[in-house]
């Protein structure tokens, strides 16, 4: 497994919010993605997912170029994204929200017992409100539901987009070591972040975006020493 | 105006207003499914249920051979006659239904063309529908022929259960029931719900979004060939602009209950039923579409959310 992508430009309408970003994940990896507001992340895995068309440039996977392939057929290849704000189905409960990840799954009636197992298992919170509707779940039970929900794809690669928003310290704290724990069950994170001191301590490497462009790559214990990451990111105050 | 007729007659008009609403019901289902995850209105679905009057007909009167003067029917070639022609109007609604969304919107929507630009298009195709079938039957009115003859379960309170009646009430029943069961049960419905709650997170879930819309015209396309029948069944007769009234009536009740959610398009149109012929005979039936038009106005003025507010996927919690 391996995602790459090449020189990658993204328009909203004329505004170039992406502007030639190169970014490689390898098998196994966890990889960051670190940068303020506004700086393309999000856009990033939404391209990735076929959510945002690409102006130039490629994104391939597994050797194989995603641009000729529409969104919802890049999940069966074994990318997931958990978006932005979690995207709960409100009015679903947990249990059939978590079946919606398995929504295109061919062999889905015979593994469903063994994924929620799977996924109780790490959120064993999720268990106990199987049959509560998703939107009334608190914020960090919502992002267990959309990382569960996402899991039940068997994803190869799964793309997080700032789990740690607008949740409470210890939470932030159970979210980033479960990301830990489903990387060492063997899938592949890439992970947007704000919470660049987190991130950084839980990637195997990161790289850093302004305002569309990548300005730095490295291993993210290196990034996590280096001053002008330190003042920029990991500075008081900033998140 | 007469208001001694609200006592007097109270109970007919009740069960006439219930078979008018759910009539309403159906179709205003076009409209709320297509809503429900477009946010668009299907301003062709007028038409539709137009053409479909005409399908029945054509069922009856070509396909099976029972002209305008014949006798009516009974026992096994009645039930048959009129399944078939049910079954055939629902079919031919609801191939239509996907062949406009084809047409006229997902090319459109694949642009990335605005609202506006597919709301244009709609009112395109509806003109399209009806002046077609103006040219096709020279504007002229078609009867219907009567296969089902009117009989009467009784009388209770000055209410008559006359058959016809009483077959609007209960197949529409039965068709909300079992849309509520699919919608809120099974994969495609949750699919539907999906993609009304967000289409981007549907995305991501692996579903096939236009695959989904052409189920919702499918399914909007079914529960108006249903009206399209038991409308041609119980006025028997219809013209080629009848999609115009039913139409807004139908538009209204979906509004009325909240434009989008299935269960206010139930209500919405029993509510709206209820109004008009309450209206009618108490005013005089020349106020009818007065009605329909003051509750649209009413409903947009004061609660644009309708009844139920909005949303199919809402139906559960």
């Amino acid at each position: 497994m391996r995602l790459e992508i090449k020189d990658l430009r993204v328009h909203y309408g004329k505004i170039e919010a992406i502007k030639g970003v190169s970014v490689v994940v390898n098998e196994g990896e966890i990889v960051t993605l670190i940068g303020a507001n506004g700086a393309g992340k999000t856009t990033i895995l939404k391209t990735i997912s076929g959510l945002r068309p690409v102006s130039s440039g490629s994104i391939s996977f597994d050797g194989q170029d995603l641009n000729k392939i529409q969104a919802h057929e890049r999940v069966d290849l074994g990318i997931s994204q958990v978006p932005e704000g979690r995207g709960i189905f409100a009015g679903m409960t947990v249990l059939e929200n978590l079946e919606m990840g398995k929504f295109n799954r061919k062999d889905r009636k015979n593994e469903m017992d063994e994924d929620l197992d799977r996924i109780y298992t790490l959120f064993p919170r999720l268990k106990e409100r199987t049959s509560q509707a998703g939107g009334t779940l608190s914020g960090g039970e919502q992002q267990m539901l959309a990382m569960g929900r996402a899991l039940m794809a068997r994803p190869k690669v799964l793309l997080l987009d700032e789990p740690s928003m607008g949740l409470a310290p210890q939470m932030i704290a159970n979210i980033f070591r479960i990301i830990t724990e489903i990387n060492k069950q063997g899938v592949t994170i890439l992970l947007v972040e704000q919470n660049a001191q987190q991130a950084l301590q839980r990637a195997h490497r990161a790289y850093i975006l302004e305002t569309g462009n990548v300005t730095k790559e490295a291993k993210a214990s290196d990034l996590l020493n280096d001053p002008a990451v330190r003042e920029a990111y990991l500075g008081t105050g900033a998140h | 105006m007469n208001f001694s007729v609200v006592t007097t007659q109270f109970w007919s008009l009740v069960l006439q207003g219930l078979a008018l609403g759910l009539i309403y019901s159906l179709v205003a289902l076009g409209y709320t499914m297509v809503y429900g995850v477009l946010r668009l209105i299907n301003f062709a679905n007028s038409e539709i249920f137009m053409l479909g009057t005409f399908a029945v007909l054509w069922v009856e009167i070509e396909l099976l051979g029972h002209p305008v003067a014949a006798k009516p029917l009974g026992g096994f070639e009645l039930v048959y006659t009129l399944v078939i022609a049910l079954v055939g109007s629902m079919i031919a609604c609801a191939v239509l239904a996907v062949i406009v969304e084809l047409v006229a919107y997902r090319r459109l929507r694949a642009r990335g063309a605005s609202r506006l630009a597919s709301l244009i298009s709609a009112i395109g195709v509806s003109i399209f529908l009806m002046e077609t079938m103006r040219m096709f039957t020279e504007s002229r009115p078609r009867t219907a022929p009567r296969l089902l003859e009117k009989w009467s379960f009784g009388e209770i309170a000055g209410a008559n259960f006359r058959i016809d009646t009483m077959l609007a009430i209960v197949a529409p029943i039965i068709i909300f029931v079992i849309l509520d069961q699919f919608v809120n049960r099974s994969r495609l419905g949750k699919a539907i719900r999906a993609v009304s709650l967000s289409e981007e997170n549907a995305k991501l879930m692996g579903i096939n979004i236009n695959r989904v819309i052409s189920l919702t015209f499918l399914i909007g396309g079914l529960t108006t060939g249903a009206a399209a029948f038991l409308y041609t069944t119980v006025y028997e007769n219809t013209v080629f602009n009848v999609g115009f009234n039913m139409g807004i009536a139908a538009f209204t009740a979906a509004v009325l209950g909240g434009i989008g959610n299935i269960r206010g398009a139930f209500y919405g149109g029993l509510a709206l039923g209820m109004m008009e012929q309450f209206a009618s005979a108490v005013l005089g039936s020349q106020w009818k579409a007065v009605t329909v038009f003051v509750v649209l106005v009413l409903i947009l003025l004061f609660k644009p959310n309708g009844l139920f507010g909005e949303a199919v996927q809402q139906t559960r919690t």
